[in-house]
C-alpha cells in the first residue's frame, strides 16, 4: 500500500453517468489486476473504493458512475487538480489459476478492472472472451476498448438495444469457456453462479472503513475462513464463497 | 526543545499519541507503511474470551465529519491473540501495549485479562465496558456505575498491571461511573467510547447499518469527548486517557488541557493511515506555538 498525490490529466464522459479519469502519480504499490484504490475527496470523511481500470508506469486509469457526493465531486475535476489515494489495496485476481479460454463477465460499473485483466491474459497467451452487461445501449462503456485488444466481445443488455438482448447469463449459455473472473452487482453474481460450468473468481463490494485492513469493517465469511474483502478480497474464488 | 514525554500510571510514554483500540488491528498493517516504534504505545483491537465474527455488514456508515461502525468486536479470541497476533505485534514495535479487553459477563472479562497477563510488553489493560454494538453485553455494564464497578473489581483480582476502564459517552451521568471505577481500584480512566447513532439512506429509507444503530466517532465528537474529560478530571484522582475525534496535534493538546494524561487517535487512521506518525511530528511544532515546553505540565490545564 501506498499513499501518495495524484493529478488528474483527463476526467472525460462515456456515458450518462460514467466517467474515465486518468491520473498521473506512483503507481508502484499496484501489483495485480482486480486491485483497488481508495479516494480521499475533500469534505468526505471515509475514501471512496475504486477499481483499477488500467495502469502503468507513473499512470492510473479509474472508471466510476456518480451515484451520491463523493462520485459527484469527482465527476467535476479537471486536469491539474490533485487526489490523495491509497494504492495496490486489495488482492486482485489471480491468473495462474486460469485455462486457456478464460470468460470475463463484467456488469455496470464492474466492467472496469475486467480491463487490465484482460491485457494481461491477452499477454499471457490466453484467448479470453468477454460479456459485457448494461441496462441499455446508451449504458454501454469500454466496448471498443475490449475490441481494440482483439479479444471477441459479446453485449448484453436488458432492454435489448444493443447486443444479446437479456442478461449476461444469456450470452454466457452458448459459450464455451476453461474459466471465469467476474465483476459487477452481486444479483449477477448469484445469477452466474447457477449456470457457471467452470470455476472461477468473483470480486466483490463492501462498504469500507479504511481499505487496508485495520478496521474489520468489510469482513465476509468464506469456506476457507473469515476475510476481510479489502484485504484478503476483494476477489474471491467460486469454492470459497458462502453465498 | 521541547518535552512530549509523559507518564501513565507509572510507565513513561514518549508521546501521548496511542492509537485506539478497533482502529489500528494489531499494528502491523500500519508497520507496513511506517515505523510505528515512533508511537507512545497502542491499545490493540477489543479481545474478547472466545472468538467472535462481529455483526453482519454494512458495518461502516460516513457522516459529516466522522462515521459510525458496527463492527460488533470481531476478533479471533484472546488464544489465538495470544498465539497469533501478539507475536506480529511485538515483532514490529517494542513499547508498551495497551490490552484492549471486552467482556460479556464478569467472568470473560477476569479469564481473558487473565490469559493475558503474563504477556509482558502489556503495560496497562484498557477493559472495554462500553462498546454499543453488542446486545446485552457492554452496553449494561458501562451505563450503570455498580456494574462498572464489580467489573474493576473483577479482573482487578488477577492482575497487578494498572487497570483503565473505558466509559462510554451514552449516559446521563459519565462522573459517577468513572468515581465507581475508581473506588473498587481502577488506575485510571479511558475516554470516550462512541456515541451511539444512526444514518439512514434516503434512497432504500433504511438504516445503512445492517445492525441499524452503531458507534459515531470521528472530529464531530470531538467536543463531547472534551467536555467529558473536564468533567471526569474535575471528579477523580486517577489519570484519563482521552480520544474522541482527535486528528491533529492541536486537537491533542486540547484534550490534554481538559485533563488527558495521554490521547488515544481512533477513526483518523482509517482515513489517513500516517495520521498517528502524522500527529507525532506535528506535536513539538503545535507545543512551540502554544508556548508549551513540558507537556506533562499541560494535563488539566484548562481548570
Ligand atoms: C472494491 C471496490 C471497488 C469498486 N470499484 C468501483 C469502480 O471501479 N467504479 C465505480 O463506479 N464504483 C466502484 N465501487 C463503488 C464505489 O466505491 C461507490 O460507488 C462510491 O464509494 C460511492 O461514493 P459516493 O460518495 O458517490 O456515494 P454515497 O452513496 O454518497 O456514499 C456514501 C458512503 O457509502 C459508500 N458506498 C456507497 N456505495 C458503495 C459501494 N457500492 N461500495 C462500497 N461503498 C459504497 C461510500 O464509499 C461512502 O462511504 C467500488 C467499490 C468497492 C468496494
Ligand atoms: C471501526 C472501529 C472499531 C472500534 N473498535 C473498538 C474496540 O474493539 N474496542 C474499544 O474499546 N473501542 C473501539 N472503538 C472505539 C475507539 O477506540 C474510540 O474510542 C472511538 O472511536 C473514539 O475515538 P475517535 O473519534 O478518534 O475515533 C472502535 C472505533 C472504530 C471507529
Ligand atoms: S475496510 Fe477496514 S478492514 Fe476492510
Amino acid at each position: 500500500m501506498k499513499q501518495s498525490i495524484f493529478t488528474v490529466k483527463e476526467n472525460t464522459r462515456l456515458t450518462d453517468t460514467v466517467l474515465r479519469m486518468v491520473l498521473a502519480g506512483d503507481t508502484s504499490a499496484i501489483t495485480a489486476t482486480g486491485q483497488f484504490v481508495n479516494v480521499l475527496l475533500e469534505g468526505k470523511y471515509l475514501r471512496r473504493p475504486i477499481s483499477v481500470c488500467d495502469w502503468a508506469e507513473g499512470e492510473l486509469t479509474l472508471i466510476y458512475k456518480v451515484v451520491g457526493g463523493g462520485t459527484e465531486q469527482m465527476s467535476k475535476m479537471q486536469a491539474g487538480e490533485e487526489l490523495d489515494i491509497l494504492s495496490g489495496l486489495g488482492n486482485g485476481y489471480n491468473t495462474a489459476k486460469c485455462g486457456e479460454r478464460p470468460l470475463l463477465i463484467g456488469g455496470g460499473v464492474g466492467v472496469p478492472p475486467l480491463y487490465a485483466l484482460c491485457k494481461k491474459l491477452i499477454a499471457e497467451g490466453k484467448d479470453p472472451h468477454v460479456i459485457l452487461g448494461f441496462n441499455t445501449a446508451q449504458e454501454v462503456f469500454l466496448k471498443q476498448d475490449f475490441e481494440a485488444l482483439g479479444v471477441k466481445v459479446t453485449v448484453a443488455t436488458a432492454d435489448g438495444s444493443m447486443g444479446v438482448k437479456g442478461f449476461v447469463t444469456d450470452a454466457m449459455k452458448e459459450l464455451d469457456y476453461d474459466y471465469f473472473f467476474t465483476c459487477g452487482p452481486e444479483p449477477m453474481f448469484k445469477a452466474i453462479e447457477k449456470i457457471a460450468k467452470t470455476s472461477g473468481q468473483y470480486s466483490f463490494e463492501e462498504r469500507m472503513g479504511c481499505g487496508f485492513g485495520a478496521c474489520m469493517g468489510c469482513s465476509c465469511k468464506t469456506k476457507y475462513g473469515n476475510k476481510r474483502i479489502c484485504k484478503e478480497g476483494p476477489v474471491m474464488e467460486r469454492e470459497e464463497i458462502i453465498w | 526543545m521541547v518535552n512530549t514525554k509523559v507518564t501513565l500510571c507509572g510507565t513513561e510514554l514518549k508521546n501521548p499519541i496511542i492509537p485506539a483500540s478497533g482502529t489500528y488491528g494489531f499494528g502491523y498493517e500500519f508497520a507496513d507503511i511506517y515505523d510505528i516504534n515512533v508511537l507512545g504505545s497502542l491499545s490493540f483491537k477489543g479481545t474478547t474470551l472466545e472468538p467472535r465474527f462481529g455483526n453482519p455488514t454494512p458495518r461502516i456508515a460516513e457522516c459529516a465529519e466522522g462515521m459510525l461502525n458496527a463492527v460488533g468486536l470481531q476478533n479471533p479470541g484472546v488464544d489465538k491473540v495470544i498465539a497469533e497476533e501478539l507475536p506480529k505485534l511485538k515483532a514490529c514495535f517494542e513499547g508498551p501495549i495497551m490490552a484492549n479487553v471486552s467482556g460479556f459477563s464478569l467472568d470473560q472479562y477476569r479469564e481473558t485479562v487473565r490469559r493475558l497477563d503474563a504477556e509482558k510488553q502489556i503495560a496497562w489493560f484498557e477493559i472495554n465496558v462500553s462498546c454499543p454494538n453488542v446486545h446485552g453485553g457492554g452496553m449494561s455494564f458501562g451505563t450503570d456505575p455498580k456494574a462498572a464497578a464489580s467489573v474493576t473489581a473483577e479482573v482487578r483480582k488477577v492482575t497487578d498491571k494498572p487497570i483503565i476502564m473505558k466509559l462510554t459517552p451514552n449516559v446521563t451521568d459519565i462522573v459517577s461511573i468513572a468515581k465507581a471505577c475508581e473506588e473498587a481500584g481502577a488506575d485510571g480512566i479511558s475516554m470516550i467510547n462512541t456515541l451511539l447513532g444512526m444514518v439512514i439512506d434516503l434512497k432504500t429509507k433504511k438504516p445503512v447499518l445492517a445492525n441499524k444503530m452503531g458507534g459515531f466517532s470521528g472530529p464531530a465528537i470531538k467536543p463531547v469527548a472534551v467536555r467529558m474529560i473536564y468533567q471526569v478530571y474535575e471528579a477523580v484522582k486517577i489519570p484519563i486517557v482521552g480520544m474522541g475525534g482527535v486528528s491533529n496535534a492541536e486537537d491533542v493538546i486540547e484534550l490534554m488541557l481538559a485533563g488527558a494524561t495521554a490521547v488515544q487517535v481512533g477513526a483518523a487512521n482509517l482515513r489517513e493511515p500516517f495520521a498517528c506518525k502524522r500527529i507525532i511530528e506535528d506535536l513539538p511544532k503545535a507545543m512551540k506555538k502554544y508556548g508549551i515546553t513540558n507537556l506533562q505540565d499541560i494535563i488539566g490545564g484548562a481548570h
